[in-house]
Parts: structure tokens; sequence; C-alpha cells
């Protein structure tokens, strides 16, 4: 008895492929409320977590730039003469853990206050009461501390401010910021994922008996699976574009217009150019990646004929 | 061409279904296999394209043990086997010409050549002129054809058929024998489990009954043997 040749090949043809893309569009057009119903849920998730995508990147881009901002504005007292403020400036720049050190006097420390505040401060130019400062960067936001400390013990040093206590509460404030909306994101995805391998379960359900004729006339499984799983990629890819359009049109507007009276606020929004390509090309792929998983899943025990 | 050695079947509820089973069948030969329902009949039918497959024992098909072949390796089992089942089991969606051509779309034939053989298959089974309409647009013999048409249709060397005259009225049931005969008469293994008594004992084969899960009577232009 000859022996059967009983070994699968993986590789697929070319038009085996274009007949699983044309079934699956085939089933996306026959499963009318079913594909309304899994890219109505992947639209709102994918919409929910780039609105989450949005506000923490710039969270975190707010936060890095106060950290970074963080500067010990130490004033130099009344006392100090120029040979003075000029050991300090060496003295400082010594220290161990200072990256960058500015002498502002006095009166551009009030011309900056006009620029700020308006014309009223420019009273006090004929008898300016403010301090000559150096402002002092450290190299890491964590050796700002120390650095500080070292500094008002400099002789001729008046005292030193850099926002103690304050910040550290807005760190924390933004890490668990931070963390929340990250849980929240996987949450959503999770849902997204769930609702859409049950959608696609059903249709699966509905096909029950195709799939087993398929099995019985010798199919394999990826020949009974890919058409499912390229449904599941355009319901991902459909549940994504309403998403993407959304949050281009919201971010140019925040950009546009909330950006300018933000910049009052020291705050600096990421820009709009390359940022929000990065987050539609993430909100596509986590669309795809749902939209696949979820088929992936939901076929996976009707398989077995 | 298909070998059983001891083939013991044990169901998960216990139920044991084949008991020990040893029979042989050759290339070329027409078996009815018959016996009272839950005899075992349709568990040795399953066996044979590994929808089930044994607890211990050897099943040999084309010298390939099914007991051991691996989950991923049975399409390539069943592409060689042509299964006819009562209840048709054509796809509702898809025309006449379409569900034919499945079976060879399933193992990537070239389009040319999947047109060309299912334009044969349909004339041999004398549907070709209905090609283009839907299951249901058709009565029971006539689905019955198609669903015989696709089991051929990528040159099986065995057919295994479920009762296909269950769902069908005496005439009808005699277009799909004469079909069987035919495709017999090419070569092909029939193997054929039924409940028709006139059908047996009018076109003579070996008969292969089944009772209590072993071989009752197994004998070359037998009768159905059964009353009823």
């Amino acid at each position: 008895m000859p022996g059967m040749k009983l070994e699968v090949t993986t590789a697929m043809k070319a038009r085996t492929l274009t007949r699983h893309f044309r079934e699956s569009l085939k089933s996306l057009g026959r499963n009318g409320w079913m594909t309304f119903a899994s890219v109505s849920a992947v639209t709102v998730t994918l919409l929910l977590v780039g609105v989450f995508v949005l506000i923490m990147m710039n969270l975190n881009k707010v936060a890095d730039d106060l950290e970074n901002d963080v500067e010990i504005k130490s004033f130099v007292s009344l006392e100090a003469d120029e040979a003075r403020v000029t050991e300090m400036e060496t003295a400082i720049k010594s220290m161990s853990g200072v990256e960058s050190v500015n002498y502002s006097t006095k009166e551009e420390e009030l011309s900056d206050l006009v620029l700020d505040f308006g014309k009223e401060f420019s009273l006090f130019e004929q008898n300016n009461p403010l301090l000559d400062v150096f402002y002092v960067k450290a190299t890491e936001p964590q050796q700002t501390e120390n650095v500080a400390k070292e500094i008002s013990q400099l002789e001729g040093i008046e005292k030193v401010k850099y926002g103690e206590g304050k910040i550290e509460k807005l760190f924390t404030f933004l890490n668990t910021g931070r963390n929340v909306g990250l849980v929240l994101i996987l949450a959503l995805l999770f849902t997204a994922m769930f609702l859409i391998s049950n959608t696609i379960r059903i249709t699966i359900v509905a096909r029950r008996h195709e799939i087993e004729i398929m099995k019985l006339v010798g199919a394999t499984n990826w020949f009974v699976r890919i058409p499912f799983i390229l449904e599941g990629m355009w319901l991902g890819l459909l549940g994504s574009i309403l998403p993407i359009g959304l949050i281009i049109a919201l971010y140019y507007n925040v950009t546009e217009f909330a950006q300018p009276k933000l910049s009052g606020e020291m705050i600096q929004l990421l820009d709009f150019a390359p940022f929000i390509y990065q987050v539609s090309a993430l909100i596509l792929l986590m669309g795809v990646f749902i939209g696949i998983w979820g088929s992936f899943m939901s076929i996976r025990k009707f398989l077995r004929v | 061409m298909i070998q059983m050695k001891n083939v013991y079947k044990k169901y998960p509820n216990g139920i044991v279904a084949l008991n020990g089973m040893n029979v042989e069948i050759k290339q070329g030969e027409f078996v009815y296999i018959v016996g009272p329902s839950g005899a075992g009949k349709s568990t040795f039918i399953k066996m044979m394209y590994r929808e089930e497959s044994p607890t211990s024992g050897q099943m040999l098909v084309n010298g390939v043990d099914l007991a051991k072949i691996k989950r991923k390796n049975v399409p390539l089992l069943r592409r060689q086997i042509g299964v006819v089942f009562q209840d048709f089991k054509l796809l509702p969606r898809l025309n006449v010409y379409e569900n034919v051509a499945f079976a060879l779309e399933v193992i990537e034939e070239k389009p040319e050549a999947i047109r060309k053989r299912v334009l044969e298959v349909l004339d041999l089974v004398g549907l070709k002129h209905k090609a283009r309409m839907f299951p249901r647009e058709l009565s029971g013999g006539e689905q019955q054809r198609i669903s015989v048409a696709r089991s051929i249709v990528n040159t099986p060397k065995v057919v295994i058929a479920d009762e296909p005259t269950g769902n069908l009225d005496p005439e009808t049931s005699w277009d799909i024998m004469n079909l069987f005969e035919r495709i017999n008469a090419s070569g092909t293994t029939i193997l054929m489990a039924t409940h028709n008594r006139e059908i047996v004992n009018t076109m003579r084969h070996r008969v292969i009954a089944i009772e209590g899960g072993l071989i009752a009577r197994d004998e070359v232009g037998g009768d159905y043997g059964y009353e009823g």
C-alpha cells in the first residue's frame, strides 16, 4: 500500500490569500448589524483610549518640563559687592551637581517683572526693592535640594528659593495620574477585546455548520481561521477611523486655540505634528490588534471538528 | 486499503461503541455497513474520516494509522476521502457550482483546473445545467447528487456515505445508488452505512453487519438480514 503524503505545507498560495481577503470582506457585509455593533464598540473604546493617551502624554511632558525647570533662585544680599558676586559665581559653578548658573541683576529682574505683570511695576524703577539673583540649575532634579542647601550656606546669599514641597506634591500627583490612566487604558482595551470576540463568536456560531463542512472536506485550521481573523482586522481598522479623525481634530484645536492661553501659565503642550500622528498610528495598531485577537480567541473552540 | 485491528472505542460518557473490531476492506470494494441504531455503525463510519479516533487499536487507511495521526495532518487525510451525509451538508449560501468547487479551493487547486473538474463531476451527476442554482432551489435527490459530486471532485480513493438515502424517497434513492455504482466501477472504494434493506438486497455487495460494537456478519453478496 502506498503511504500517503501527510505533511501540511504552511506556505499559502497568493490566490488563496486573495480568496481569504474577499471572503472576509463579504462576511463584513453579510453580518451587517454585528459588524456595526463591533465597530461601534471599538470606536468608543479607542476614542476613550485616544483621549487618555493625549492627556497622559501631555501630563508627562508637563511633568518633565517642570522637573527640568526647577531652578534654585539664590538671592544675593545687598552687602555683597561685585568682587564677592564673582567669587560666589565661581563657588557655585564648582559645586557638584550644578549644571548652569545665570546671574541676573535686580534691574533685569524688575524688567522681567514688568514684562510679566504689567507697567504698574515700572513705578519701582525709582526705588528697586529687588535683589540680584543667581539662577542655578541642578544636573538632576533630585539634586536640587542639596545644591540649594549648599548655596544658602555661602556668605553673601540672602536666601534661596526652589519651590520646596510643592514640587514633590506635584510629582506625586502626576505619577498617580499616570498610573490611573494606564490602568484605565488597559481596562478599556480589555473591554473592547471582549466585545469584539463576543460579536465575532455570534457570527461564528451562525456559521458553525459552514466551518464543519470546511473541515470535513479537508480545510486546514488556518484556511478556516484566516478569513475570520481578517474580518476581525477590518473591524478594528474600521473602528479606528473615527477615533483617529476626532482625536486629530481635537488636538488640532487644543494646540491652535488653547496653547496660546496656556503659555502664559508656563505650560507647553506637545507639538501637534509628529505627536498626533504617532498617537494615530498607536490607535490604529490597537484597533487591529484587538480585532485580530478577538477573532482568534473566539474561533478556537469551533475548529475542533 | 482500510484495515482495523482490535479497534476499541469508548466515549467519555462510558458507552463502548466499538469493542475490538477487526476488518479489512480492499481497494475497489463496495461495502454496506448495516445494523441496528446504536450498534456502532456511525462510530465506525466517523472513524474513517477521523471525526472520532480509536481509544485503542490500529486503524489504517492507505497505510496511515489514524489513531496516531497528528491533529494538524487530519485535513490531508480528509482530502483523500470523500464523504456523503444523510443531510447533504451543502453550504446554503453557495450555489451548486461553488459548493462543489469548494472542496478544491480548500486544497488550493488552480482555478482553471477547478473549473474543468467541477463541470466534469456535475456532468457525471447530471446537474451541469443547474450549476448556478442554490441548494434550497433543488429537490432532496438533486442536493444529494451535488453532495456526491463534491465527495468525488478531488478523486478520492474511497467514498464514505453515511445513510445517503436516508432522507430520500425510493425513486431518487435508486438514482443515488446508480451514481455510487458508477463511481465504484471506476475503481473507487465505497463504504456505505444504510438502513435501506431493498437497496442492499437488490444491488448485491459485501455486507458488514455491526452489532454491539462487533462484526456480527461479513459476507460478500449478502442480504440486509434484518426485519423491517
